[in-house]
């Protein structure tokens, strides 16, 4: 029984602020800024967690734990705890959490209609993904994944950018496919528990190796697998992105790629990973073909779009492409396994939500300003919108995963772990650099630079509240591609962590 | 019969007697407004009670009465306080809908407790008979109920209920009579104690002919009760037809009394390791049967009522993966997990359907119609309304923060531990269908633009009954711990 508070703190902290919102204020901008308050509270809060995280200490710190939230119900069987406690792999997480959470408000300043309930699906939704990062009893992570749902239905269905129909099929859409790989999930952890008796995330990977599970582990396996490949997206499970993305109001979009794809990644890393080395050891070769199909037929696939949003989600199903990549290295040349490509698809998720977080928001921005996303509607927009320019720029470079920005930190970790245990792959996956320099650019020349239109000689920069949000992800960006080392370490500790404990439940498997 | 006899009944005679109370003082007031308040008040004694009842039986232990025909447990008293918090809900819920009948107000009120105190004397029974007999008590009055709007719908409504509720009580009696041809006796215990002596032939499905008849008999007399598929064609024409808070009392009240009895015989009489796992499959089909038409239908309605008929034939469905897990549970565990994660379901389904109901009641008042579409943009015309019936709609999908997301959880856990991996994945594909069509209506409210912006009144009771069955989803989708260790105190009994 431990309870340090802090960790329920930041994840009830929003849904507090909704609540709030909710019951008692009345004016919009009394609305606006109490969220805004509330998210800022929320990303000191998320500051101080990952950089009270020790990594000398590693393990999990920050534990709140109280059994007998949900109590046992036959024997002592089915006791759920409430669970919480943060290590290596999920401190960043929280963090961006907390980055991106108070940029999607900000960046929410100009929306006019139906304030209130916006501003708290917004703030219910940060709680959603802040319990999922940080719960660690299997079924409250669950309760928490599926929270997330409803807040994020209702923000592409109400404040969407498309025409009506389409938005509310695309919030539909988004919800099925969320909820039927959820589905699949539940009987995973459901018979997980009944194999092991506990649900505690931390001391599942023994249990399992240790216990007879009612269904072939490859099943189990596999049914938590499709709930995180949905998630994430992993083609060919990847069709609801680009519609929840294009129809998504902006700071939806910033949230959706920043953190819930993150979700999905994590999901991987923390239960199909650690959970399941033995059986990842022998589909590694489809998940690196799998991502390596992300990588590049999402890359092909950018070419062809004209809508820009489109365009910057199917970038989106690229770049996590590379997460599926980095964790089929865990496979391992005979038995050695290397953290090296786990820590890489870990730091490309954080990397991933701060950049395409960047490029959703620009993307946002300008259509704000043109009411069009098509691409060859626009052009010279630079000469308007200097700022603008300049960030999209500074987003599309570390996109491509140019040195001195945060994309090329991850994506070399990735290549040095996988190269030695899937070199083909590894080879034709680093093609998607070069597809993203082929776009990223493409997409420039043709939004920013060129001919400037008459249509858009009279529009404007972005305003001084918009300059917050883009500040912050620049520096968090730039940030982390010259000091890569204060994410990356703590990641590397996480991954550690977990590569110890699939060594204890597997002593076949040595690190190196 | 003695005076223990008495105090173990109290329950069941103070609502009958609250029942022949307001027929009395019908004859003698005009104001008619009092009738309901006067039901509220008399529903406390039987509230009293069964309080003082709980704590008079020691947990697991029974009292029985009645020359042992009837059973007072933790089981039976838990079942009365969900019929007891449904009763008053669709009392509270009706004192506006009943201006709709021109005469008989009263009886409407009398008919509901008459109808309730025979449900409450299905969750003690313990003997063939007096099940038959209560169950009649039971539904009779309800046919009566269903007929009550007094036009063409309703009339059909009550017709077809009286019909089928015969049709199924005979087909429940000819099971019993099979049983009692090869055992020798109606009452559950006994029946248990006989069949380890008779010589069954382990190569049959039920060890005999007799058995195999007499209890498919029994399942299907319940499965019309409970409206699970095969039985359920009655279901959403009644639905429909009935007084809506007649549909909200049969789709709570009456399922959750149906599924006492069920729990109660086959727990009591037949969970013997020859026949548990014969019916346990036949629960197990039915289970998945009633789960995927259910749902599957339920898609395609876009009458509110008939829509909330077949999703509760869907729900019947996940109850009775309870009852299969129960079949198939190993001694230990499962034994319990089945029939506490069934009471837990019985009970956040009841406050669920009860928010769903009185909202839909509530609304319909207002705009007079049960089309889905007219409910495009209640959101803006009575925000309480409709972030309760959204609740709802989320509880019945079995998504968090409500009750309904642990309700399935411990009943598809049940399942899992039993075996049943098959019919859990049913399950959950069936929660992905349901969640299409539960949030149309979610849908409907918030995002549809709304074709007047005049508030929605509402009036208090309904308010009242509202407030409470909305918390109660909310509190126990967020802390559901007390309710469950209820839930697991009264399973025990059994």
């Amino acid at each position: 029984m431990e309870f340090s508070g802090l960790l329920s703190v930041i994840v009830f902290l929003p849904l507090a602020g909704a609540l709030a919102i909710v019951l008692l204020l009345k004016s919009d901008s009394s609305i606006r800024w109490f969220a805004g308050a509330t998210s800022f509270v929320g990303l000191l809060l998320s500051l101080y967690i990952f950089t009270s995280y020790d990594t000398g200490l590693g393990g999990v710190q920050l534990v709140d734990r109280l059994s007998g939230w949900v109590p046992a119900i036959a024997g002592d069987k089915f006791a759920v705890e409430y669970y919480m406690g943060i290590d290596g792999l999920s401190a960043p997480l929280v963090l961006l959490t907390g980055i991106l959470g108070f940029v999607a408000v900000v960046a929410s300043w100009h929306i006019r209609n139906r304030v209130k309930e916006y501003f708290a699906w917004i703030l219910v939704l940060q709680t959603g993904v802040l319990g999922v990062f940080t719960s660690l009893d299997f079924l409250m992570f669950f309760l928490f994944w599926e929270l997330e749902l409803i807040p994020m239905y209702f923000l592409i269905a109400i404040w969407g950018s498309d025409p009506k129909g389409k938005r509310e099929y695309s919030a539909m859409k988004f919800l099925i496919f969320t909820i039927s790989g959820s589905a699949f999930m539940l009987i995973g952890i459901l018979v997980l528990f009944f194999s092991t008796g506990t649900l505690d995330m931390i001391a599942l990977p023994s249990a399992i190796a240790n216990a007879k599970l009612i269904l072939p582990v490859g099943v189990v396996f596999a049914a938590l697998f499709i709930g995180f490949a949905v998630k994430l997206p992993l083609w060919p499970l990847h069709t609801w992105l680009p519609d929840a993305h294009t129809d998504a109001p902006t700071a939806g979009s910033v949230l959706l790629a920043g953190v819930l794809l993150k979700m999905g990644g994590y999901g991987l890393i923390r239960v199909c990973m650690t959970m399941f080395p033995e059986v990842i050891s022998e589909v590694a070769w489809m998940l690196a073909v799998a991502g390596v199909i992300n990588i590049v037929y999402g890359g092909i696939v950018v070419f062809q779009q004209t809508d820009l949003k489109r365009l910057v989600a199917f970038s989106s199903v690229s770049h996590m492409g590379f997460v599926v990549l980095g964790l089929a290295s865990v496979a391992g040349v005979s038995g050695v396994i290397s953290p090296l490509g786990a820590t890489g698809a870990s730091m490309q998720m954080f990397t991933h939500g701060t950049i395409t977080g960047l490029l959703f928001l620009l993307v946002g921005f300008v259509y704000d300003r043109t009411h069009t996303r098509h691409i060859p509607d626009l052009g010279g927009l630079a000469v308007r919108m200097p700022f603008t320019a300049v960030a999209l720029l500074i987003a599309a470079f570390a996109s491509l995963g140019l040195p001195g920005t945060s994309g090329f930190v991850s994506e070399i970790l990735i290549f040095l772990g996988t190269f030695e245990v899937w070199t083909y792959m590894t080879i034709i996956g680093a093609s998607g650099v070069v597809l993203a320099a082929g776009y990223m650019l493409w997409t420039m020349q043709r939004v920013m630079f060129g001919p400037l239109d008459q249509r858009w000689i009279e529009i404007r920069d972005v305003s001084r509240t918009q300059y917050i949000p883009i500040i912050i992800l620049v520096f968090t960006i730039i940030a982390i591609g010259i000091y890569p080392s204060v994410i990356s370490d703590v990641f590397s500790v996480g991954i550690n962590d977990s590569f110890e404990r699939m060594v204890d439940a597997y002593p076949r498997l040595t690190i190196r | 019969m003695n005076l223990n006899d008495l105090y173990l009944l109290s329950p069941e005679l103070a609502v009958a007697s609250v029942a022949i109370l307001i027929v009395l003082v019908d004859l003698v007031v005009k104001r008619k407004e009092i009738l309901p308040v006067l039901a509220i008040l008399g529903l406390s004694i039987p509230c009293v009670m069964s309080i003082s009842l709980w704590g008079d039986v020691d947990s697991g232990g029974q009292q029985a009465g009645m020359f042992g025909t009837l059973v007072v447990d933790k089981f039976s008293i838990f079942l009365k306080f969900i019929l007891l918090a449904s009763v008053a809900s669709v009392i509270l819920s009706s004192t506006e809908y009943v201006r709709k009948f021109t005469r008989f107000q009263g009886e409407y009120y009398a008919l509901i407790l008459f109808s309730t105190s025979g449900m409450m004397l299905l969750t003690s029974t313990t003997e063939l008979i007096t099940i038959y007999v209560a169950l009649e008590l039971t539904a009779l009055p309800l046919a009566a109920l269903a007929a009550f709007l007094r036009d063409g719908r309703s009339i059909e409504a009550g017709l077809k209920f009286l019909l089928l509720s015969a049709v199924s009580s005979a087909i429940l009696l000819y099971g019993i009579v099979m049983v009692y041809g090869i055992t020798g006796t109606t009452s559950l215990l006994e029946i248990a104690d006989r069949i380890p002596q008779l010589d069954l032939n382990p190569d049959i499905a039920f060890g005999s002919h007799a058995l195999l008849f007499g209890l498919i008999l029994i399942i299907a007399g319940f499965g019309f009760k409970i409206a699970s598929v095969p039985f359920q064609m009655w279901a959403p024409d009644v639905y429909e037809g009935a007084p809506t808070p007649v549909t909200m009392f049969l789709s709570v009240a009456s399922k959750a009394a149906g599924f006492a009895v069920i729990i109660r015989i086959f727990s009591s009489a037949f969970l013997i390791d020859v026949l548990s796992v014969d019916w346990a499959i036949v629960f197990a089909v039915l289970s998945a049967l009633s789960m995927t038409i259910g749902n599957l239908v339920a898609i395609r309605q876009s009458n509110i009522k008939r829509l909330m008929g077949y999703s509760t034939v869907a729900h019947a469905g996940y109850i009775l993966m309870g009852m299969a897990s129960l079949g198939y549970g190993s001694e230990g565990s499962g034994i319990l997990l089945g029939p506490s994660g069934m009471l837990f379901y019985l009970a956040g389904f009841a406050v669920t359907n009860i928010t769903a109901f009185a909202v839909v009641i509530a609304v319909s008042q207002r705009l007079d119609s049960y089309n889905i579409s007219a409910y495009s943009g209640v959101a803006r015309r009575a925000p309480f309304l409709a972030a309760a019936l959204a609740l709802a709609m989320v509880s019945l999908t079995g998504l968090p923060p409500a009750v309904g997301f642990w309700a399935k959880i411990y009943l598809f856990g049940a399942a899992v531990d039993a075996g049943l991996t098959w019919l859990v994945v049913i399950g959950v594909l069936n929660s992905v269908i349901s969640a299409y069509y539960y949030l149309r209506i979610v849908k409907a409210m918030y995002l549809a633009p709304a074709e007047s912006e005049e508030t929605i009144i509402t009036a208090l009771p309904i308010r009242a009954a509202l407030l409470f069955s909305f918390l109660g989803t909310l509190i126990f989708g967020i802390y559901p711990a007390p309710l469950l260790a209820l839930a697991r105190t009264a399973a025990s009994a059994l």
